[in-house]
């Protein structure tokens, strides 16, 4: 399979604290939605850096062919800057590579009407809900038409309602330029709902116990939720999860 | 009700204070070169206002001055060394002692090297030194709160130093410099009043200046009267500052 960014018998150590992940193997494919689940602690986020190429392995080797301008990341927080407006939020990944302004903002428009914000582009992070703050945080991302797309836990703070119609969307954005996504989640749910692939982590030193290919199709069908392929990828998860601690433990 | 009483506390306790002084000063027949009843000091402003107000505004001035030229000073200091950890390390225990070394010691090496033309450049040297280090701590501190995941953003889009600096960090520190420039304004008057007592009658005729003239003709009143004029330009000072800092942090945090 081809591949845009694997981990090849990678390990973490954590300054003075012991190992924080691995040995661990990955490939992420172009075009592909992948979710890594695990218990908190689990070393996650830490394998997310690490497709990012802001972290570095300790040990093993990890391959890129993505450029990081092509790389973007969410996290749990929007992270928006509360002194710049939305639209200058979304703008900053292509001004700080140095797209003039007119153009940078024009595209930060476009970006965020793609995410449903349309005629917010003055407003600034605190006016906006969590669930606006997270899409203009998406929209930051998306702005730079990634290849590689990295989302750490990003609706962990919303609520049920949000976090479903934001999974929706965050599907229906895939299906028009096609990065590939990985993101992290505790969720089992989200996970087999979102990810074609779900790569089961243990406890800390998170190691990857399992891999369970979710069938369907990307976006979700309306009613995917109640489909028996839905829940035999969610048991299969869970299933691979209880026995991940239990080995560890 | 409460509220209005609220307000007429404090007011009430003053008249209080204010009458107990005249009659003490009455009753005991406290001779007015040592202590003068309140009467003749609002006499003395009354008589002095327009000398008060131009003495104020001497002080003020300097202070202000002092003020803006701590504010550049600190920030072009704490921005330079953000660019390098390895100088923040060795500029910062040279400003700790610098910082805790109090003002009145240095004024007399200060007032040499400023030349016994200029003792106004050694006031607001005096003035600018002690308003630097509450900026400069504020923006050393300011520089290192930005959110860690907007650090690693600005790695990931391979944002130069200078960008770094200029787009994230020091926009982060606005609310610590806010901080620093309100604690640093009232630091500036005293600054500024403690380097006119020590250059003494050469320096700028501010306030402190003619507390110290008054003294030395045994003038209470005339002491107390600039001493009042002081404390009611730091209580406004201080007010207008406060308001500042609430309305940038409004605008920073937008809303």
């Amino acid at each position: 399979m081809s591949s845009i960014v694997s981990l090849d018998q990678v390990e973490v150590d954590y300054p003075n604290r012991g190992r924080a992940l691995g040995p661990f193997n990955l490939t992420v494919g172009p075009g592909e939605v992948l979710a890594l689940v695990g218990p908190s602690g689990c070393g996650k986020s830490t394998a997310l850096r690490l497709l990012s190429g802001l972290e570095l392995p300790t040990r093993g080797r990890l391959i890129r062919t993505v450029g990081r301008g092509e790389t973007a990341l969410v996290f749990q927080a929007p992270t928006l800057a509360p002194w710049l407006t939305a639209q200058a939020n979304v703008a900053l990944p292509l001004s700080l590579s140095g797209v003039p302004k007119p153009s940078a903002f024009a595209r930060a428009s476009e970006a965020l009407a793609r995410v449903g914000l349309a005629g917010v582009d003055k407003a600034r992070p605190a006016q906006l809900s969590g669930g606006m703050a997270m899409r203009v945080s998406l929209a930051r991302a998306l702005v730079t038409n990634p290849k590689l797309l990295l989302l750490d836990e990003p609706f962990a703070a919303l609520d049920e309602i949000t976090r479903r119609t934001l999974a929706d969307d965050v599907l229906k954005l895939w299906a028009d330029s096609r990065p590939a996504i990985v993101f992290v989640t505790h969720n089992v749910e989200e996970a087999a709902y979102m990810a074609d692939r779900v790569v089961v982590i243990s406890r800390g030193p998170g190691r990857i116990v399992g891999e369970v290919p979710v069938a369907g199709l990307l976006p979700r069908p309306p009613g995917f939720r109640t489909s028996q392929g839905f829940r035999e990828a969610a048991e299969a998860v869970s299933a691979r999860l209880a026995e991940g601690s239990e080995v560890t433990a | 009700m409460s509220r209005l009483a609220n307000a007429l506390a404090p007011l009430a306790l003053l008249a209080v204070l204010l009458a107990g002084w005249e009659g003490a000063c009455r009753l005991l027949h406290v001779p007015s070169y040592f202590l003068a009843p309140p009467s003749a000091v609002a006499a003395a402003i009354g008589a002095d206002w327009r000398a008060l107000v131009l003495a104020a505004w001497n002080t003020l001035s300097v202070a202000l001055l002092a003020l803006l030229i701590a504010s550049l000073l600190a920030q072009i200091i704490a921005l330079l060394i953000g660019l390098s950890p390895l100088l923040e390390h060795a500029v910062r225990p040279l400003a700790s002692v610098l910082q805790v070394t109090p003002v009145v010691a240095i004024a007399p090496l200060v007032l040499i090297w400023a030349g016994i033309d200029h003792p106004e450049r050694a006031v607001i040297a005096l003035a600018v030194l002690v308003a630097f280090f509450p900026i400069f701590s504020g923006a050393v501190t300011g520089l290192h709160a930005a959110d860690p995941d907007l650090e690693r953003l600005f790695d990931l889009y391979g944002a130069g130093r200078l960008q770094r600096a200029l787009r994230l960090r020091l926009p982060s520190a606005v609310p610590f410099l806010l901080e620093g420039h309100k604690v640093g304004a009232g630091l500036a008057i005293i600054g500024a009043v403690v380097a006119e007592f020590a250059a003494g009658s050469g320096g700028i005729r501010g306030l402190a200046w003619r507390i110290l003239d008054a003294g030395n003709k045994l003038q209470t009143a005339r002491m107390i009267a600039a001493l009042v004029v002081l404390g009611l330009m730091g209580v406004v000072l201080h007010a207008g500052l406060d308001r500042l800092e609430r309305f940038g942090l409004a605008w920073w945090r937008g809303r």
